[in-house]
Order: structure tokens, then sequence, then C-alpha cells
């Protein structure tokens, strides 16, 4: 006990890997927000009348609602007039080519292992960098551009493909769809958009990185992709943060609409700043994201590995409206110290034959609360559905916390429907088998947690996967209570 | 808890019963009422009811402004007794105690039974009466606290065993008019004593019936309890039933509750395991048809280590009913070495039913084995096949299928009366399929 | 008794049955082998009639009735009687129980009364005799938590009880020791008369050692594409599958 105690002693004291920050400088909107400061952000932007109006009615709309208190999370109350909107590293405007790029900033995504120059074009990964809130650069365009995909920062989309985004903005997540979709509406400043016409396979992984790196800012970006006929697209997403004493904001909306025989597949790497060990600091992690089944066998497979945030507030969901479409979620929540997250998904069943799996594995450490909330409706004309849902949470310590909330509701009788949860910690037993065989506390925990979220960890990209595990294998090796 | 306007006028309706309640004076029922009312009706928001419309149903179906409760003209009990089961028989008709009806069998050392009213003034009633049962927790229970009309005081003294059963059987009777009642039960099991507790609802007649229930019930160390409900009621019941039982270490529990008929029935039924080494058995089925919404919330609370609790509740909804099982297991930071496990199972037998299943696990202590499972569904077409392919007709099959899928949750009934009685009610009912 | 015709069926758009021709006569025991995939399960469980596969093309003709058009139950009344390889595990329904309700659905079917109970048990004893089946397994619910043995002998025990007329054997033989092997086989050889016929579907020779065929079929591909006397599962058996595999593909 007493090694287990030092072992976890060792992991929370262990620094946040990514808690540097960068001098940059950033031109800024002032603290608070008002109708003002909105409007402020879209002249910035140079945005169409019509997305000015439109972010204004969703402004005009949050200001009449009340943020969620149902989640299993507790924080102080955030005072949204104390938060920067908007904030932009500075440079020459718009670069074109990398080489106009400032410096500083290639140099910070190196730092996070991300090469923006083309040289590493063997990697096969185009991505899009945005940071605090803007995105700084975009690879591969041309390459992309040949097959007709679009993947561009959003205020470029607005610029060059105005028809495009005006159709698909909040066809998914409504301006109006919740407290914090609301607020990101209001004032989303840019991220990412992407385009597969129809019939394409796109030919490498799209990924966005984000990064907050300016204090006292809220990072409010926006993910759109539209996957036409019979298209496929792999998209992945990472996100770290410098070390701050305050809290930080972040509220992302995502949107994904499939067309009929589409495939969408989105992984995300989370690894934002997630406070120090006594839960001093840290990202509020507030974010909707949501697919659209639209067409007949399409189909769109989420996969989450959530390490980092104070507090993560996230239900990656699915609509199956097109028969025979089918939802994925796969999850792995871990969390250390004072971390707290209530994350898990929504699959709404509209079509027949309509069908989703959910495999989430949650693990607790520390004084953590970590939470699976997930729903799985099928609705009436959803005939001959089918879900099944495995929710697995592992505890390490007697100061944490695991908790389960499924809602199931079913309204035909066609459709099967199972969910199975269990809960238990690593057993002595499989330690005491590990270490016989010569491997060392520390490194049987490693091993043994990421058999455990290996059902997920496999539906990760290969390059993402490695990423992954070594980020698990850091915030848990040898946390066994 | 959210309370709509319109709600408002009716809650201050229900509680103008207060007026005519006896011992209103009592601190207890006064400071239930003052909960009644701040907590309010339960509107659609409100998370615990959700899918429990009784604010609405109480509004459009009940006239809160007749007061007097009504009499019955019922000649016989016959009818809702169990066959051949010998047993304690404890009647209330329309919420009142029935001397007529009521026949205590057991000699007076093995059981005391006494007027609750009466006892919660005196003796022993007094430590144990709302103890447990929070009346700032849920609008019901408050509501009862305030103006329960009647009720009984069970006492098993220590180091006995109680031979024959408890029937605790409420009547309403709504042949002439509708029936508003609220009853009340406070059950003590001594050290290693044992006693098997059977309650069952009926009604005549078909106005609108609206009981609430609250009872408490202690099983003290070793002791050991079975507990059955039996909610098999034609009449337009709504029924919100609040059930505490609080075990101590070594205890013995077995539950079941079936629920058959009724218009809204709801069950809130919670299991403390306040001491060590307890095991509980913990099971229900809901066989449902109508319009029929049932709705079992249930919580088991797991508060001291090295405890054992076994959930399973099963149904089956034909027509338009609408099942809500909503199960609760929490494992509080002391209770290490729990082993807690929960199961709901549902079929569907037409589009037009419901079931909405929320299963939930807290935890806080780490070497603990926990899981809880929910499906919802069909018969298994594999095991159809089977039988069919011995020549059993396709009806057949399936009555066979549903038949064993529901008789699963009789094991642990021990009395033999009794579990006959409950199987042949199941099978009568699943049989038409 | 059976005759199959140019028989074609499909699971989920694949092909599995290509073209499948056979006449069984009352009082002959018929054995279909082949390599795995090659069809024979499914052909079992056609005859059965399993939804999960949709005949295309063909006819079957069993006593002279049109048995594709015939509900699974229907088919069990006329005198179909499928050994399940993998015999499904059904909680709360008692063997007892489930074999009286088949049973007296069945005389029904063939005008006969109802057995009571007496006479239902001292049936059931007997029959129990004659597979070497232990009460004990028939108290319990219907195949749960038997091992792979008994749920084979428990297979062979409702045979019996049944008295099919056409008795189709899906594999009876996988997962069974040698003891085991040979009790369903005895099994098996007594209910044999000149009244019923046995189909053995195998992918070994082994069991053919104990149940004697008078025909042996090679499946492949959907389609039985050699046909002998039992001289040919030896033959199968010393030259392995392959030789059917290599002599097709130079066809």
């Amino acid at each position: 006990m007493a090694k287990d105690n030092q072992v976890l002693e060792e992991i929370t004291s262990k620094e946040y890997e990514h808690g540097w920050t960068v001098n940059l400088e950033a031109d800024e909107s002032p603290k608070g927000l008002s109708e003002d400061i909105v409007r402020f952000i879209s002249s910035k932007k140079q945005e169409p009348e019509w997305l000015l109006e439109w972010r204004l009615k969703a402004f005009r709309s949050w200001q009449k609602m009340v943020e969620p208190k149902w989640a299993n999370v507790k924080y102080p109350e955030i005072n949204y007039q104390d938060i920067i909107y908007y904030s932009a590293p500075k440079q020459k405007a718009g670069p074109n080519k990398l080489s106009e790029v400032d410096p500083e900033l290639i140099k910070t995504f190196e730092k996070l292992g991300i090469s923006l120059t083309e040289q590493k074009r063997l990697t096969g990964i185009a991505v899009d960098a945005v940071i605090d809130s803007v995105s700084v650069a975009t690879t591969f365009k041309e390459k992309l551009g040949e097959l007709g995909v679009i993947f561009c920062s959003f205020s470029e989309a607005v610029r060059e493909h105005p028809e495009l985004v005006k159709k698909y903005l909040g066809s998914v997540v409504p301006m109006n769809d919740n407290y914090f979709a609301a607020l990101n509406s209001a004032v989303f400043s840019d991220g990412s958009f992407c385009y597969i016409p129809k019939g394409v396979r796109c030919p490498m992984e799209l990924s966005t990185y984000f990064r907050i790196n300016a204090a006292n800012t809220g990072q409010f970006e926006r993910t759109l992709i539209v996957a036409e006929e019979g298209s496929y697209v792999s998209y992945l997403e990472g996100c770290t943060a410098p070390m701050r004493d305050e809290n930080q904001l972040h509220a992302a909306v995502v949107e994904l609409y499939a067309m009929k025989d589409a495939q969408i597949k989105y992984s995300t790497v989370q690894n934002w700043y997630p406070g120090d060990k006594n839960g001093k600091g840290g990202i509020y992690n507030f974010v909707t994201k949501r697919g659209l089944c639209a067409g007949d066998h399409s189909k769109i497979s989420w996969t989450q590995v959530e390490t980092g945030s104070a507090i993560t507030w996230k239900y990656p969901s699915c609509i199956l409206k097109g028969d025979y479409s089918m939802g994925e979620f796969y999850s792995v929540a871990v969390t250390n110290n004072y971390q707290q997250a209530d994350t898990g998904t929504k699959m709404t069943h509209i079509g027949k034959n309509t069908r989703s799996r959910i495999v989430s594995k949650g693990i607790s450490a520390g004084k953590s609360q970590n939470s699976y909330r997930g729903q799985v409706h099928v609705m009436k004309r959803a005939t001959n559905s089918r879900n099944f849902s495995q929710c697995d949470s592992l505890l390490m310590g007697d100061k944490c916390g695991a908790h389960t909330f499924p809602y199931i509701d079913v309204e035909n009788s066609s459709s099967k429907i199972e969910h199975e949860a269990t809960t238990s910690k690593i057993g002595e037993d499989q330690i005491f088998y590990c270490l016989q065989r010569g491997i060392d506390e520390e490194a049987a925990v490693a091993l043994i947690v990421n058999g455990y979220a290996k059902e997920v960890l496999s539906q990760l990209p290969m390059e993402f996967a490695v990423e992954a595990q070594k980020l698990l294998a850091l915030t848990l090796e040898g946390s066994v209570g | 808890m959210s309370a709509i306007t319109s709600d408002i006028d009716l809650k201050e309706k229900i509680a103008q019963a207060f007026e005519q309640t006896p011992d209103r004076k009592n601190i207890q029922r006064t400071e239930a009422l003052q909960h009644f009312q701040k907590l309010g009706l339960p509107g659609n928001k409100t998370e615990e009811y959700r899918f429990f419309p009784i604010t609405r149903a109480l509004e459009k179906n009940f006239d809160f402004d007749q007061s007097n409760p009504i009499e019955s003209k019922i000649k016989s009990i016959y009818q809702f007794l169990i066959p051949d089961l010998e047993a304690n028989v404890i009647v209330f008709i329309n919420g009142i105690y029935s001397p007529v009806f009521s026949k205590v069998i057991s000699p007076e050392n093995e059981i005391i039974i006494s007027d609750l009213r009466k006892a919660v003034n005196q003796n022993e009633a007094p430590l144990y009466f709302e103890k447990y049962l929070k009346t700032s927790a849920d609008p019901f229970t408050a509501l009862n606290t305030a103006l329960w009309q009647d009720g009984v005081f069970i006492q098993v003294p220590a180091k006995t065993k109680v031979e024959k059963p408890v029937f605790i059987l409420h009547i309403n009777d709504a042949e002439k008019e509708q029936s508003i009642c609220h009853t009340r039960l406070l059950v003590v099991l001594e050290e290693e004593s044992e006693l098997t507790l059977i309650e069952r609802s009926t009604s005549i007649g078909t106005n609108n019936i609206f009981h609430t229930f609250a009872e408490e019930i202690l099983v003290k160390e070793n002791a050991t309890l079975d507990y059955v409900k039996i909610q098999n009621d034609e009449g337009k019941l709504h029924q919100v039933a609040n059930s505490l039982i609080h075990q101590s270490s070594k205890s013995k529990l077995n539950t079941f509750t079936l629920t058959m008929n009724g218009s809204l029935i709801r069950n809130n039924f919670n299991i403390a395991i306040d001491g060590e080494n307890c095991e509980s058995h913990f099971y229900g089925l809901y066989l449902l048809n109508g319009n029929t919404i049932a709705d079992n919330h249930t919580v088991v609370d797991h508060i001291k280590p090295n405890s054992f609790s076994n959930e399973l509740y099963k149904g089956v909804m034909d027509g338009n009913s609408k099942g809500v099982f909503n199960g609760k297991i929490f494992v509080r930071p002391n209770a290490q070495k729990t082993n807690a496990f929960q199961s709901n199972r549902n079929i569907l037998l037409t589009d037009t039913a419901t079931i909405n299943t929320k299963p939930q696990l807290e935890i806080w202590a780490d070497d603990v084995k926990c899981s809880h499972g929910c499906t919802s569904g069909q018969l298994d077409e594999e095991a159809l096949f089977y039988l069919r392919s011995r020549g059993i007709p396709l009806n057949n099959a399936k009555a066979m299928l549903l038949y064993a899928f529901a008789a699963e949750t009789l094991e642990p009934i021990k009395n033999t009366e009794l579990k006959s009685y409950l199987d042949g009610l199941i099978s009568q009912r699943l049989n038409k399929y | 008794m059976l005759t199959i015709k140019n028989l074609k069926a499909k699971v989920e758009d694949k092909l599995i049955l290509n073209g499948i021709n056979l006449q069984v006569n009352a009082g002959e025991i018929h054995a279909i082998m082949g390599p795995n995939g090659s069809g024979k399960s499914t052909l079992a469980s056609v005859l059965a009639g399993r939804e999960d596969y949709e005949v295309t093309e063909g006819e079957v003709q069993f006593l002279g009735k049109n048995l594709l058009e015939l509900d699974p139950d229907v088919r069990a009344c006329e005198g179909i009687f499928l050994a399940f390889q993998y015999p499904v595990e059904i909680p709360g329904v008692s063997t007892v129980n489930f074999m009286k309700t088949a049973l007296n659905k069945i005389r029904e079917y063939r005008g006969q009364p109802s057995l009571d109970a007496v006479a239902f048990l001292q049936l059931m004893k007997e029959k129990m005799k004659l597979v070497e089946i232990d009460q004990s397994l028939l108290s319990r619910s219907l195949n749960e938590g038997f091992s792979g043995g008994e749920k084979k002998r428990n297979e062979i025990f409702q045979m019996a009880m049944l008295e099919p007329k056409l008795s189709i054997l899906d594999e009876t033989d996988s997962g069974l020791d040698i003891d085991a092997l040979r009790i369903v086989a005895n099994g098996v050889n007594k209910l044999r008369s000149k009244n019923n016929a046995t189909i053995v579907v195998t992918h070994y020779q082994r069991l053919l050692e104990h149940i004697v065929p008078d025909f042996v079929h090679v499946l492949y591909k959907g389609k039985i594409v050699k046909s002998g006397g039992k001289e040919l599962a030896l033959e199968l058996e010393a030259k392995g599958y392959d030789w059917i595999k290599n002599e097709m593909e130079l066809v």
C-alpha cells in the first residue's frame, strides 16, 4: 500500500507536458460579452451580413438561457463578463504560404509534435492548426483540392464557399441548441471546415490541432464536416493548452453531416490542461458534438480519448435519420487529481433498421469524479433497430468516484437494446501475475489499463493510437489503490 | 423541483384536507405539510417524475374539494385473499383500518400489531417513525406524512420467528364515488427475528382512486424479512408508494413486487444497507397492458462494507402501456468489498408500448464488484425456432418463453401457497399470448 | 420419403446452396459430408424451416407434401426432427414441461389423444434408459448449463420421445468424446427402423463407424459433387477434402 501511494504520488506530481506558453503577440477583444463584442468579432473577420445576424440571434437566445446544472460536476460560477472572447495571434494578414507564417507559430506547433512544414508529407495527414481562436495554417490544401475536397479554416470557408456554409451551419446543432452551443454560435472565431464531394474517399487523414495560448481567453471554435453521397473521411482532432492558474473556458461546436452511403470517422485526443494536483486551474471543456446520418446507409463514428481538462462536459451524439444508418461511440475518459468528467453520447434512432454501438471506458484516480451519461432513444418509426452499449468503470484508490447514468427509451417492439455496465478495480491477481513475470508495478498498470481501453484505442488511426497510449500510461502509471 | 403555476392551486387544494386531519397539530405533520408545499407537485421537467404524469392526472381526474372518506358496502373480503394461505390479515378500506375484516392469528408473543396513530405518541414507535423516510426528499412522502389517516405498527420481538405471514390488504372502494386516501405502515423486526410480510392493493368500482402509501421497515441485526407487494388492481388506481427498508448487520432481505394493473402506479422503493454482511434480493415484475403506466424507482444504498445485493426487475409491456424503471445503486466511500448487481430486462409486445429505463451506478469505493445490465427487445428468435422445430406452435412457444422470462423473478419467494398464487397470476396473464 | 430437387438457398445475398438433388427413402441412412462452409448445416436448417435462409429455387417434397410451404412446427408435426449442432439454452423452461407440450402437440396433429402425466413420465423413463440420460438433467431448465455432450444427448433423447419419420443430425458428433459418441450412436441405431430415415451431417468419418450409412454424399460449394456407398467415407478420410477440391477444380 505504502508503495502504491508513493507511485501514485509520483504520477500525480508529474508535470503537464504541454504546459509551456509562447510569447505570441495577440490581437484581442476587450473582456466581456455584449452585442458590441459579437459585432466586433464579426467585423474583425469581415463577415457577411447574414452571418452577423445569425450570431446576434444566437446571442439573444443565449441571454435568455440558463447554464445547465444537471451534469455531475461542480465548479464555481463562471463570470462570462470576465472572459476575452476573441484573441488572434498577430501576424501579417492572410498567410498564403507557410513561409509567411510567423516562425514562432511554427515552433509552437513543432513543440506539439505537429509539423506545419510540408516536408513531412510522408505522414500523410493534412493539418489545420487553430491557435487561441484562429486558424493559422492548413497544409496539403492543393493536393486535396484536386479531388474537390475542401479543407480550410472556417473563416476561409465563409469567404470562399459561403453557399455551403450558409446551407449547413447550424443544421445539426441549431444555434440555440443549448447554453454553450448558443454561446459558441454568438462568438465563435474560427475552426475547420471540410467538404467531401460525392463518391470521394478522402485519401489522407484530415486533422486539426487546437491550442489555447493567450491568458484569460476562451476558445470557441466550430467544426463543420459535410460528407456527400458515398464519400468517406477520417478526421482527427487534438488539443493542448498552457498551464495557468485560472480556469479557461472552451466551448466548441462540431457538426457532422453524412449523406446517403457516406461515412465520417471523427477521432479526438483531448489533452487540455487539467489543472494542477490541487485542482487549481485547468480548462472547462464544454463541448457540443453531434452528427447527423441524414442519408440511408450512412455511418458516423466518434472515438475520443479524454485525458485533459479540469471539467469535461461532452456528449458526441448521432441522429440516425437515414434507414440502415449507423452510429458509433468509442470513449476512454481518464480523470485524476481533482478532474471531473461527465461524458457520454446520445443515439437517436429515427430511421428503420438503424444500428448504434457504444463502448465507454472510464478510469478514475486521485480525487476525481468520472461519469458516463448516455441516452439511447429508439423512436416508434425506427423499427428493427439495434443498440449495444458497454460502459465500464475502473477505480484506482478510494477517494475517487465512478458514475453511470444511462437513459434507455424504446418505443417499438421490434428493436433490441442491450446495455451492460461494470465497475471494478485492477485485479490484484492481474498485477501479481505481471510481477511474477518480472514486470514492475507501474508497467503492469500501464499494460492492464491499455488492455482495458484497447477496444477503444484500436478505433483510432495509427498515428493517434500511439499518442493516446502514451497519454494513458503517463496519466495513470502505478495509480493502483 | 419545478412547480408550474397551475399546479399551485392544485397543491393548495390537496393540502386542504389537512384541516380535517386528526392530530393536525402534531409537529411532524406540520413540518411535512411545509415540505410538501415547498416541493410542490412534480411537473414534467422534474427529473424523478419525468415519465410519470401524476400531477396532470390528479388535476384532471379528482375533485379535492370533496373531503369525507366515503362509506363502503363491502360484505366480504374472501375474493381478495390468497387461497390456502393462513395469515394474519390486516385490512384497510379506503385508508381506514377495518376491525371487522382484520384477523390476527399468531400468538401475542410472536407479533405485536397496534394502531399506529396511538403508537406514535407512546412506547417505541416514535423512535423509528420518520427516522429513515425523509419528507424533504419526495413530495408524496411529505403529503402522506402530513395527511395519513390510519396505519399499523408491527413489532416482532427479538429471537422470534413469526410462523404465519402478515397479509396487509388495502381495498379501495370506488363503487359510488372517487376515493382519496393516505395510509402508513411501520414495521420493526428486532434482532434475530423472522417475518413474511405481504401487501396487496386492490379495488372495486370504476371511479378514480388516489392512494399514497408510506412505509418504513427496520430489519435489525440477524433478522430476516420476506416482503411481497402485489399491485393487481382492476380499478382506476393512482398510487404512489414510498417504501424504505433499513437493514442492520447480518440481516437478510428478500423482496418481490408484482405490478399488473391500475392507471398510474409508482413505487419509490429504497433499501438502505446500513450494516456489514447483509444480503438483499430485490426482485420485481411488471406485466402491463391497456393504458397502465408503472414506474419503479429503486435505490440500493450500500452504506457499510462487505454486503451483497442483487436486484432483478423484469417487464412485459402490451397494449399502450408504459413501463419505467429507474434503479440506483450507491456504494458509499466506506462500503469496500461491496458486491452489488442489478439487471433490468424488458419485452415490448406492441409498437404502442414503451419502456424508459435508467439503471444508475454511483460508486465511491474502489474495492467493489458492481454491475448493471438492461435490455429491451423481443423474445429470443433462436429459442422460438428451437421450440417450433419440436412441434410447438408459434403462440404456445411465445407463451412458454414469456412465462419463463417472467417466472424467474419468483425465485426468492419461499412460501409455497404464496408462490403458487403469484405463479397463477403470471401464467394466467401470459397464457393469452 | 424426401425428395429434394435443385434446391438453392441464400443468406444475406450469399448463395449457400446451389442446386441440391437428393432422394431419401424409408429405412435408409444418408450421410452428408463436406469441408467447412460447403453448406451442410444450411441444408439441415433449410429442411427444418429456419427463417434466416431464403430459398430462391427448387422444391422439397416430404411424404407427398411441399415441405417449403410449412411452418417449422408443422414440419415437426409431419415428422421432421433436427438435432441441432448448437442446441440453444432456454432458461426458465423446464425440459419436462417442454417435452410434454411438444409431444402432445404432435400427437394432437396426428389425431392421437394427449398423454396424461403418468403415461408421459412412463414414456420418459423408458426413453431415458435408451439414450442413457440422467433424470437430474431433465429436471433442469432446457439445456441450461449443460455440457456439450449433455446437450447432444438431450437432442437424441428428444428424438426418441418424438419418434420422427426423418431425423437430421447436424454435426451431432462435434465436441463429443468417444464415450458420448458411442452413447449417441447407440441411441440413433436403436431408434432406426424400416419406417424412418436418417440424414447424418458430419465433417468426420468417425461417427459413421458407429452409425453405418447406406449412402454417402459429398457436398462442396453448395452442390452434391459425389455420391456413393459407405466406402466413400473411408476414401474421403484417407485422401482428405483436398482430393475433392482438386478434382472439382480440374472439372
